[in-house]
């Protein structure tokens, strides 16, 4: 599936909520199902700074394409990174370069992505962003 | 104070702040971060529109009406300060930009006057306002900054702080009441032991201030900063008190206009007290709200304010403890109306979202204060903070609140 597709399927599972508990419930069972990091990569160099809560995010590059590991000590803040995860993770560097999240606007999680908020989603964003440049450089 | 005034009406002092009718999320706001800032009632409100529609002007310059009506109120305010501080002259009281820029006033003006080898005394429940400007006078001057450490109960180890004090001593600087835990520190005894070894103290009144009406003089404190917007006034707003010697002995912070005597290219002369820390144009209208929000505080009365709270402060610990795994940090018996907890095993990050989405406002974090944090070993806390506008009510919304979460996040 392309970043596209996923996020429009993502959008779609959130509709069914009628309420901002439901979809916090079901970030929280997201959160719950983060297929956790390695150990070995829960290291403080790879810790996103400007977050309350701490967040490590790791990427390799395997075919072309990047998988991320991510974890946060913030079940809310998993949530968000397992669903951005689900977006990005698998593919192509360029792509997830040229990737929009506005898609976080419409499942009802604006406010976590306001650069004001100290959970550092936006940062996360942009180091899952930076992963994908510095991989695309590789590549070139 | 007569026992009948002693009582408060929080009903009618609701009806003062417009910003308590508000919704958040679809809830009644029920707002507990007045630790961080206070909300302002309408008197102050008028008094900022008031000022912008019929005499705004620049002060101390002009020889027009506007600008003399505006000088004169600022300096009312200010008048309005000294006697609420209790301070012996009014050119004792800078206006500043907050407690920070207090803070740093000092710092900065005691640049000259420490050498390498001298040693400064810290709390270890400062805020980091408290901290970093003294770290970096160490850094200008070569002093040392020694810390008074904290007990589990988020007291100040006074034992070792007699331990500390000695010939070498020249500043001792801790808060009032600590904003993360709301413990109020025995500044009596902080200033009356240092005094006796020759140090100076500044204390850092920006959370007691809400609560207590201090007495610069009582005290002898020399230095005693606090911030506009958490007593009811508006951001950007703040006091550095200091003793007329001390103050004529500092250097200015800040060149510019208002600060001067004279000016040539040869040699600057600079202004009296006042105006020598007041350099370039102050926040006019926000001084002047300053004092508007002290005169509504003074009304209703510090004492009343205190009583309140602490019935506030009782009944939210007794509620927030029948949670199971709830823990507060900060048990000191000597405490205002700030409880600062977590609950087992779950992040106080993910707490403060789930309230905000109930329409309750609290802090999560380290509410910079992060050796406080490191004492304890935690990311952070969840901070409630009450003020005399609270209600009982709003608090077992909280409690509602933070059961729902923990229900939510376990
Ligand atoms: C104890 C303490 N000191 C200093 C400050 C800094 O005040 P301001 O940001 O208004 O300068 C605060 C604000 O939270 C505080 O709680």
């Amino acid at each position: 599936m392309t970043i596209q597709e996923i996020q429009e399927e993502i959008v779609d599972e959130f509709s069914m909520f009628d309420d901002w508990m439901q979809r916090y419930e079901y970030m929280i069972e997201l959160g719950k199902s983060l297929p956790l990091i390695d150990e070995k990569h829960k290291i403080d160099e790879n810790i996103i700074k400007g977050c309350q809560s701490k967040v490590w995010v790791h990427a390799v590059m395997d075919n072309d394409k990047i998988e991320f590991t991510a974890d946060s000590d913030a079940i809310i803040t998993k949530g968000i990174i397992a669903i951005l995860i689900r977006v990005f993770s698998g593919q192509h560097p360029k792509a997830i370069i040229d990737a929009d999240t506005n898609f976080i606007d419409k499942i009802g999680l604006k406010e976590h992505l306001s650069p004001t908020r100290a959970n550092g989603l936006v940062s996360m964003i942009k180091q899952l962003k930076m992963y994908a440049i510095a991989y695309q450089t590789q590549l070139n | 104070m007569q026992k009948e005034i002693d009582m408060l009406d929080v009903q009618k002092i609701r009806e003062d702040f417009p910003i308590l009718k508000r919704k958040v999320n679809g809830s009644p706001l029920v707002y507990f971060d007045n630790a961080a800032t206070s909300q302002t009632p309408q008197i102050v409100i008028d008094a900022i529109v008031e000022y912008y529609s019929n005499y705004n002007a620049n002060i101390h310059r002009g020889v027009h009406t506007l600008s003399q009506e505006a000088t004169d109120a600022y300096e009312i305010a200010r008048k309005k300060v000294q006697q609420h501080f209790n301070a012996k002259y009014s050119h004792e009281i800078i206006l500043t930009s907050g407690a920070t820029h207090s803070i740093n006033i000092v710092a900065t003006g005691f640049s000259n006057l420490l050498s390498k080898g001298d040693e400064i005394i810290v709390s270890a429940l400062e805020h980091h306002s408290n901290i970093v400007p003294w770290q970096m006078l160490c850094e200008r001057t070569g002093a040392i900054l020694k810390v008074i450490p904290m007990n589990e109960e988020g007291e100040l180890r006074m034992d070792i702080y007699d331990q500390l004090l000695c010939d070498k001593t020249k500043l001792v600087f801790t808060n009032h009441i600590s904003n993360a835990l709301g413990t109020i520190n025995p500044i009596e005894k902080i200033i009356e032991k240092a005094h006796a070894v020759g140090a100076s103290v500044l204390i850092d009144g920006a959370q007691s201030c809400p609560h207590i009406k201090p007495d610069v003089q009582a005290l002898d404190v020399d230095f005693y900063v606090a911030s506009a917007h958490k007593l009811c006034g508006p951001t950007g707003v703040g006091v550095l008190y200091g003793k007329e010697n001390w103050l004529n002995s500092l250097p200015p912070y800040q060149g510019g206009g208002e600060m001067i005597d004279q000016v040539t290219f040869e040699k600057t002369t600079y202004a009296g007290l006042p105006h020598k820390f007041e350099a370039g144009t102050p926040d006019i209208c926000g001084g002047i709200a300053f004092g508007v929000a002290l005169d509504y505080m003074n009304t209703i009365g510090f004492d009343a304010i205190a009583d309140y709270e602490n019935e506030l402060l009782d009944y939210g610990t007794a509620k927030l403890l029948e949670i199971e795994g709830l823990k507060i940090y900060g048990t000191s018996k000597n405490k205002t109306s700030v409880i600062s907890f977590n609950i087992e095993n779950i992040h106080p990050y993910d707490v403060g979202t789930i309230l905000d989405k109930m329409g309750v406002a609290v802090r999560t974090g380290h509410h910079c204060a992060q050796p406080i944090m490191d004492f304890y070993q935690i990311p952070g806390t969840i901070r409630a903070s009450f003020s005399f506008y609270n209600t009982k009510e709003e608090i077992d919304i909280l409690v509602k609140a933070v059961k729902k979460a923990k229900m939510m996040l376990s």
